[in-house]
C-alpha cells in the first residue's frame, strides 16, 4: 500500500514537471519548425508543413549574417572574460586565504560588497569613456570580469582552505619563487573549482543582456542576446523565425549543461554553500 | 628558515584588485557625486538633491519603489519555499530524481531574453497556451501582461519559473553535506521522516537557505532584463522597477537622474540586504 502510494506521488511529480518545464521547450521547438501562418496560432499542434531548413537558414542569413557575427562576438567575449577571470581570481583567492591581516579584511569586505551592490551604470560609461574603452569589446570584457570577480574569489579562497599548507612548506624547501610556485603547484590543484567557475560564468556572460546593452551598443558589435532582443521587434509577426532564433541561442548553454551537469552540483557543494 | 609568507606575495592581489577598482568601485564612488548633478557625461552642473526629490515626487518614477519591493519579496519568498520542497523531493529515494533535477535546473541556463520572449507568447491573453489550457478547464484566464494590476506579478511568476532550479541546486548541495549518521540517530530513536526534516535537515541547511534568501532577494531588487523583455515597464508604468527606470532615464539622456536611481537602489540594498545578511548569518548553526 505504501509502495503504490509512493509510485503515484512520483508519477504526479513527473507529470507536473512535464507540464511546467517540458511543454515550454516543446512549444519553442515545434513552432520553430512551422510556417509563419501555422506558428501564429501559438499552439502545440504537429505542423502540417515542416519548414525546418528554410526557417533556420533565413534566421542565420538575416541582416547579412548578423547572427553568426553576434555568436562569434559573444563567444569571444565569453572566452576572454573567463581566461582573465580565472587567472586573476585564482591568484587573489589564494592570497586572501593564506594571509590574514587588517588591510585584507577590508579588501575582503569590498569584494563581498561587490556581490550585493548594483553596478552604477552611467558612471561606468563615464569611466570607460575616460580611458577610451566605451563601445569596445575590451571594455565589455573587463566589465564582465569585474562583475564576476567577487563570486570567483569567494569560491577560490574557500577552496584554497582545503589545500594543506605542507605543500607550501615543501615548495619553500625546494626554493621555488612565488610565481613559479603558484602556477606550477597551486593552480593545477584548483582545477575542480576552476571548472565550476568556468561553467557558471560562461553561461552568465554568454547570456548577459544588460551589460552589452549599456556598454556595447551599435550593430557591428552586437552580441547574441542583443541580436535576439532586436529580432523580437523584427519578427513580431513571424514567430517561427523568432523561435528558431531562440533555439539557436539555447544550443551553447545546452551543450555546456550536458557536459557539466554533474559538476555543477558538485562544485556548489565544494564552494558556494560553505562560502 | 625562510617563512612561507615569501610565497604569498601581496602582488597577487593586484590584477583582480585593479580591474575591480576601475570597473566597479570607482564608478560606484563617483555615482554619489554625479547623482547630484545635471550631467551630459562631458559636462555637469551641481544641483544638490533635486534629482532625488524628483524621484520621490514623480509618480512615474516612484512607482518603481513599490514594484521593486513587491517583486523582490514575491520572487525570493517563493523560491525559498518552493526550492526547499523541490530539493527534499529530489534528494529522496524516487527513481526519476536525476531526470527531474536536470529538467528543473535547465531553465537557469537559458538566457533571460529567450525565456521572456517565450513566456510573452505563452501568456498571450486569447491565443496563449496558458489561457487556452485554463479555458479547457472552464476558467477564464486573465490578461497576464496587459492588465496593469497584474503585469508585475506575471513577470514575477516567470522569474520564479526560471530561477527556482538554482535555489533547488543550492539546497541539494547543502543537504548532501549533512552527514548520514545524523539521520541514523533519529532512526534509532524511532523518529519519522517529518522529525528528520524538522530536527536535522531544516537546522543544518540554514547556510544554504541563507544563500538562497540573500541571492534571490538581491537578484529580485536588481532585476531588469526580464521585465524589459516582457513588458518594458508597461502597461503605462505599472510594471516598472527601479532598474528599468534607470535604463529609461539613461535612454532619455537624463544621466544625473539615472545615476540618482542607481544610488537609491544602492541605498535600498544597503538598508535591506546588508542587515538581512548579518541577521541570517548570526543564527547559523555549525555542522
Amino acid at each position: 500500500m505504501r509502495k503504490s502510494g509512493k509510485i503515484i506521488a512520483e508519477l504526479f511529480a513527473i507529470l507536473l514537471t512535464v507540464i511546467l518545464f517540458i511543454i515550454p521547450f516543446y512549444f519553442i521547438l515545434i513552432n520553430s519548425f512551422k510556417n509563419s501562418r501555422e506558428a501564429s496560432k501559438m499552439n502545440l499542434q504537429w505542423p502540417n508543413a515542416f519548414q525546418i531548413l528554410e526557417n533556420y537558414r533565413e534566421v542565420i542569413q538575416a541582416q547579412d549574417y548578423m547572427l553568426i557575427r553576434a555568436f562569434f562576438n559573444s563567444a569571444f567575449i565569453t572566452v576572454a572574460s573567463i581566461i582573465i577571470l580565472v587567472f586573476v581570481c585564482a591568484m587573489a583567492g589564494f592570497i586572501m586565504q593564506r594571509r590574514k591581516s587588517k588591510p585584507l579584511t577590508i579588501v575582503h569586505f569590498l569584494f563581498l560588497a561587490g556581490l550585493m551592490i548594483p553596478p552604477a551604470v552611467v558612471p561606468t560609461i563615464w569611466v570607460l569613456n575616460g580611458i577610451g574603452m566605451f563601445k569596445t569589446m575590451a571594455g565589455l570584457i573587463l566589465i564582465e570580469v569585474a562583475i564576476n570577480i567577487p563570486f570567483a574569489i569567494i569560491l577560490y579562497s574557500g577552496f584554497v582552505a582545503t589545500i594543506p599548507r605542507e605543500i607550501d612548506e615543501a615548495a619553500l624547501v625546494d626554493g621555488a619563487g612565488s610565481l613559479n610556485f603558484f602556477f606550477r603547484m597551486i593552480l593545477p590543484l584548483l582545477k575542480p573549482v576552476t571548472s565550476t567557475i568556468i561553467v557558471l560564468t560562461s553561461v552568465n556572460v554568454f547570456n548577459d543582456f544588460v551589460n552589452p546593452l549599456y556598454f556595447l551598443p551599435g550593430a557591428e558589435n552586437a552580441t547574441a542576446q542583443l541580436t535576439l532582443y532586436n529580432f523580437m521587434s523584427l519578427y513580431n509577426t513571424s514567430y517561427n523565425l523568432l523561435f528558431a532564433d531562440v533555439v539557436l541561442l539555447t544550443v551553447p548553454p545546452l551543450i555546456l549543461f550536458l557536459i557539466f551537469n554533474k559538476r555543477i552540483v558538485a562544485g556548489m557543494t565544494a564552494g558556494a554553500v560553505k562560502g | 628558515m625562510k617563512s612561507t609568507k615569501s610565497l604569498y606575495s601581496y602582488g597577487f592581489l593586484l590584477p583582480a584588485g585593479i580591474i575591480f577598482f576601475i570597473f566597479f568601485l570607482l564608478p560606484t564612488m563617483v555615482s554619489f557625486f554625479f547623482s547630484m548633478t545635471r550631467w551630459t557625461l562631458t559636462d555637469w552642473e551641481f544641483i544638490g538633491l533635486d534629482n532625488f526629490i524628483m524621484f520621490f515626487k514623480e509618480s512615474s518614477l516612484n512607482i518603481g519603489f513599490r514594484n521593486t519591493f513587491i517583486y523582490a519579496v514575491m520572487t525570493s519568498g517563493t523560491k525559498v519555499v518552493l526550492g526547499l520542497l523541490l530539493a527534499v523531493l529530489l534528494t529522496s529515494s524516487i527513481r526519476s530524481k536525476d531526470f527531474l533535477r536536470s529538467v528543473v535546473f535547465f531553465p537557469t541556463l537559458i538566457s533571460t531574453i529567450a525565456v521572456g520572449i517565450t513566456f510573452s507568447y505563452l501568456m498571450h491573453p486569447s491565443r496563449g497556451l496558458i489561457n487556452t489550457a485554463l479555458a479547457a478547464l472552464g476558467i477564464q484566464g486573465p490578461n497576464w501582461l496587459g492588465d496593469p494590476a497584474l503585469a508585475i506579478y506575471s513577470v514575477g511568476l516567470v522569474d520564479i519559473w526560471k530561477g527556482v532550479g538554482f535555489a533547488t541546486v543550492i539546497y541539494i548541495a547543502g543537504m548532501m553535506s549533512i552527514p548520514a549518521d545524523y539521520y541514523e540517530a533519529v532512526d534509532i530513536d524511532g523518529g519519522n521522516a517529518f522529525r528528520k526534516f524538522w530536527h536535522i535537515t531544516l537546522p543544518l541547511i540554514r547556510p544554504a537557505m541563507n544563500s538562497v534568501i540573500i541571492l534571490s532577494f538581491i537578484g529580485g531588487l536588481r532585476t531588469f532584463d526580464l521585465v524589459w523583455t516582457m513588458t518594458k515597464g508597461g502597461p503605462g508604468f505599472s510594471s516598472d522597477l527601479i532598474a528599468s527606470i534607470i535604463y529609461k532615464q539613461y535612454q532619455g539622456g537624463f544621466y544625473g537622474l539615472s545615476t540618482a536611481g542607481n544610488v537609491i537602489l544602492f541605498v535600498i540594498v544597503a538598508v535591506l540586504a546588508f542587515p538581512l545578511y548579518r541577521f541570517l548569518t548570526k543564527r547559523e548553526v555549525d555542522l
